[in-house]
């Protein structure tokens, strides 16, 4: 159904994919696997028309094809999840479904579209409320817009970027199954994701991209994750971390009795309580839209608490602020980076002292020292490994891992007592997220409360101490490590109650 | 990277390969070029609309150029022009860099006159040394205080500070005209809105050369070091900076966002202001004269001025250079008017597709800078 043969694609100073063959059967997932960088965005960006190769041909049911242009690219059949969506947040979902669909004599006409929607939706089993804007929606609930979009024009092969990254462990088992019916009605899946486990499990065939370059190409049943993971990063990978238990100090952040109200003036938090040690990780499982963005707003003094309260060192916060929070010794990764963690238009030095620029040694008589600030944060950007031509570096020019390094090593090295961390590996590589976790590990040894919210469950699980799992604004378990099984905390996740039946 | 690798014979070289190796040898020249292109084609452009007027371009351009810079005279008459730019110039970077958009230099610039203007005559007597720093601060404080209005009204109400800006100009405006007709008026003069000749001791002293050319430009020039000193070098202009480009991730690092945009805007109605006191004791007549008087005395430095701090790609000390350029346009333009007899609106017409022309290629550089710098959106990589 499509054949890539010879792609090769050069941009100034960097060739972005030296030869790369790409063969996807019709009924086939195919998964392109490799860190960032590795050349798995340029590779689909050239077959969605978003670049030009510079060498190699495209065939698409083996017709070989110009794609010029994303709109080419639909007309062939190729459909595109953007890892980072192409939505307009001040549109509803089905007027994004609408976006660049031709009405009659001009008119949008909102009724056709919104009923073929909700039966494209409801025949894959993926729940939407086309009445929803954008911006009111979750990550998850964006994506899941993202699919339906496709679908909608009929896709018959569809590009998913990292789909499984915002879903709890039984919406992938569905996810997964959407996809093996869109197999079996013949459309073909090419399947990009760096979590290892599903990769084995959904795909027919697997290519390895480092470098730019095809390393491995092979099927589940050839290879073992491990085996996966050194193929894509060129080296040894152990998987798994064996964390040691650790005595935890009093109580540093108290949440209790929290209710909280989200953007659209719905309860995002009922009731939500929470303890979190000195030497401990409290991992806040779940899928987001759940409260978890709401949680640490309502944390930060980002948001008004209706009720309830927040108490850091065994003192409640009088005017929550930012700024007041932060002086009590909580530090804050938050969950988007580009938005909130970082200003991308800054250099890295900036960014590094985003927090701290009005301390001294940094500044003097209200002017910056060039020379404190350039020692420090040379000293940051190399504890924290972090890759940038100099600190002098625009931010936004430094990859996603190594922009999630900068806004990890500014909060981290800040003297917090409290860290609350979001979706800290979310969309870096698995190097990058391997030192995020022995960060996490290190500040959790030197006696930090830690709260740690990630959709990732595997994370979850590996990270914390005790995990409590967040389902529509409310806390439905608080498990130890022991006790807290993928099974149990994945049950959890999608509302199912461990004391109450299942619903119907 | 060696060519050869890539390819040995460069017609066989793939478009987008011939389009890098283009990129590489011209990227020294792109920074220079690219304006400088887009100042000709401008002049090009005037040429044709000096032609349709009947007018000879090469004519027409000698005078503009002479005007401007042939002389000490006409070099001192671009500078004091120049001057009240440079200062609205400075504030407009403050602004524009916070992501706030000030068209209000008229109002702050008219507000600084009038507390310059009040402060010299309740201090009649004050010795020069003092009185001249006196008048600018005051200057400074009123346009700052009109500044921080709409800041405060944006920071805190929400209100477009596009809108209340120019709403704010209005207000200055006729409150300017309410003082000339009766508190400030000149004693014994009926119905010309202006004052009596103010103090001799807030005249700005002449700078030696028996030009026009007064401390304003030391003031310009002072004001736009402390505008850059202020916006890159101080921690409260790395503030205004983060905000201006990420307010969301300036306020999650705790920074107040609310008082940065307020604080912009008074610094920037500070700038206009002091404008406004070098525009009062800069004058030949030595008073503050409304709209009946023989020129609004704002020259309109409040709008020009933003063109100049784009011009100098909102640098303050860019600004100052801009500035001078485009005084000058404003001072040989008139010459130009003179010579040839076309009518003064084509002057203004001239300037404007000139700052278009070069303004709008200054977007162009950026991305040809990109384009040959190898930042590409997969940038990330290296």
């Amino acid at each position: 159904m499509l054949e890539m043969t010879g792609i090769t694609k050069r941009f100034p100073g960097v060739v972005a994919n030296e030869d790369v063959d790409l063969t996807v059967l019709p009924g086939q997932v195919h998964t392109l696997l490799g860190e960032n960088g590795a050349g798995k965005s340029t590779l689909v960006k050239i077959l969605y028309g978003l670049y030009r190769q510079d060498e190699g041909e495209v065939k698409i049911g083996g017709e070989r094809v110009e794609i010029t242009s994303p709109a080419a690219a639909i007309s062939h059949g190729v459909g595109m999840i953007h890892q980072h969506f192409m939505l307009v947040p001040t549109l509803t979902v089905a007027e994004n479904v609408a976006l660049g669909l031709h009405g009659k004599r001009g008119l949008a006409d909102m009724a056709p579209v919104r009923e073929r929607l909700m039966e494209v939706s409801e025949r894959h089993g993926l729940v939407i409320d086309p009445d929803a804007y954008i911006w009111q929606l979750a990550v998850g609930e964006r994506q899941r817009a993202e699919i339906l979009k496709a679908l909608y024009r009929d896709a018959r092969l569809l590009v998913l970027d990292e789909p499984t990254a915002v879903l709890t462990p039984p919406e992938v088992d569905d996810l997964f199954a959407t996809l093996r019916s869109l197999t079996s009605e013949g459309r073909g899946l090419i399947f990009i994701s760096h979590k290892l486990a599903e990769v084995m499990e959904i795909s027919d065939e697997i290519t390895v991209l480092r470098d730019g370059r095809v390393v491995g190409r092979t099927t589940p049943s050839e290879t073992s994750r491990e085996g996966l993971a050194s193929m894509m990063v060129g080296r040894e990978v152990r998987l798994g971390r064996d964390v040691s238990d650790q005595d935890t100090g009093q109580d540093r952040l108290v949440v209790d009795g929290l209710h909280v109200r989200g953007d659209r003036g719905n309860l995002a938090l009922e009731d939500f309580s929470v303890q979190v040690a000195a030497g401990e990780i409290v991992g806040i499982a779940g899928v987001s839209g759940n409260g978890q963005r709401e949680l640490a707003e309502a944390i930060f003094g980002l948001r008004p608490i209706e009720s309830g309260k927040v108490e850091v060192a065994c003192r409640p916060i009088a005017t929550p602020t930012p700024k007041s929070v932060r002086r009590r010794g909580v530090a804050f990764v938050p969950e988007e980076r580009m938005r909130h963690g970082a200003v991308g238009e800054l250099n890295v030095s900036e960014n590094l002292m985003l927090v701290e620029y009005e301390h001294r040694p940094y500044v003097r008589a209200g002017l910056l020292q060039f020379g404190a600030i350039a020692e420090r944060c040379k000293d940051l950007v190399r504890r924290f490994t972090v890759k940038t031509p100099s600190i002098t570096t625009q931010t936004s020019h430094l990859s996603g891992g190594n922009i999630q390094k900068v806004v990890i090593a500014r909060e981290f090295s800040a003297d917090a007592e409290v860290l609350i961390v979001a979706q800290p590996t979310r969309g870096i590589d698995i190097g990058a997220a391997e030192y995020v976790h022995e960060r996490l590990l290190s500040k959790r040894a030197a006696g930090a409360a830690i709260l740690l919210i990630t959709e990732d469950l595997d994370e979850a699980l590996q990270m914390s101490d005790r995990v409590v799992v967040l389902y529509e604004g409310r806390a439905m378990c608080n498990l130890p490590r022991a006790e807290a099984t993928t099974d149990r905390v994945g049950l959890l996740m999608t509302g199912v109650s461990e004391d109450a039946p299942a619903p119907a | 990277m060696a060519l050869g690798q890539l390819s040995a014979d460069p017609d066989d070289a793939p478009p987008e390969l011939a389009a890098g190796r283009l990129a590489r040898l011209l990227r020294p020249f792109v920074g220079v070029a690219v304006p400088a292109t887009a100042a000709i084609a401008a002049l090009l452009v005037g040429a044709a609309m000096l032609l349709a007027f009947g007018a000879n371009p090469l004519v027409a351009y000698r005078e503009l150029i002479t005007g401007a810079f042939g002389g000490a005279d006409n070099l001192a008459d671009t500078a004091v022009r120049a001057m009240p730019l440079a200062l609205v110039g400075v504030g407009i970077c403050i602004a524009f860099r916070t992501d706030v958009i000030n068209i209000g230099g008229e109002g702050q610039i008219i507000l600084g006159a009038i507390t310059a203007t009040v402060t010299s005559m309740a201090f009649d007597d004050v010795p020069r040394v003092l009185l001249v720093p006196m008048v600018i601060v005051a200057g400074a404080i009123g346009g700052g205080f009109w500044g921080a209005i709409p800041g405060a009204l944006k920071a805190y109400a929400g209100v477009n500070e596009i809108l209340s800006t120019i709403m704010m100009n209005l207000v200055a405006f006729h409150f300017l005209s309410f003082l000339l007709q009766d508190l400030l008026i000149e004693p014994g003069a009926i119905k010309i809105q202006q004052t009596r000749r103010l103090s001799e001791n807030a005249d700005l002293p002449l700078l030696p050369g028996g030009t026009r050319l007064h401390i304003g430009v030391l003031i310009a020039i002072l004001v736009a070091v402390l505008g850059y000193l202020l916006l890159f070098r101080s921690a409260l202009g790395m503030r205004l900076r983060s905000v201006g480009h990420n307010p969301d991730a300036s306020q999650y690092a705790g920074m107040a966002v609310k008082k940065s945009i307020t604080q912009a805007l008074a610094f920037s109605g500070a700038c206009c202001g002091i404008a406004g006191a070098v525009l009062v004791f800069g004058s030949e007549s030595h008073r503050l004269i409304g709209e009946g008087g023989a020129a609004a005395f704002t020259q309109n430095a409040g709008f020009n001025g933003i063109v100049a701090a784009l011009f100098g790609a909102l640098h303050p000390i860019f600004t100052v250079p801009a500035s001078f350029l485009f005084g000058g346009m404003l001072t040989g333009g008139s010459d130009m008017q003179r010579a040839t007899q076309v009518p003064a609106a084509l002057v203004v017409a001239l300037n404007g597709v000139v700052v278009v022309f070069v303004v709008g290629s200054l977007r162009l550089r950026d991305r040809l800078r990109t384009w040959a710098g190898g930042i590409s959106s997969y940038g990330g990589r290296a």
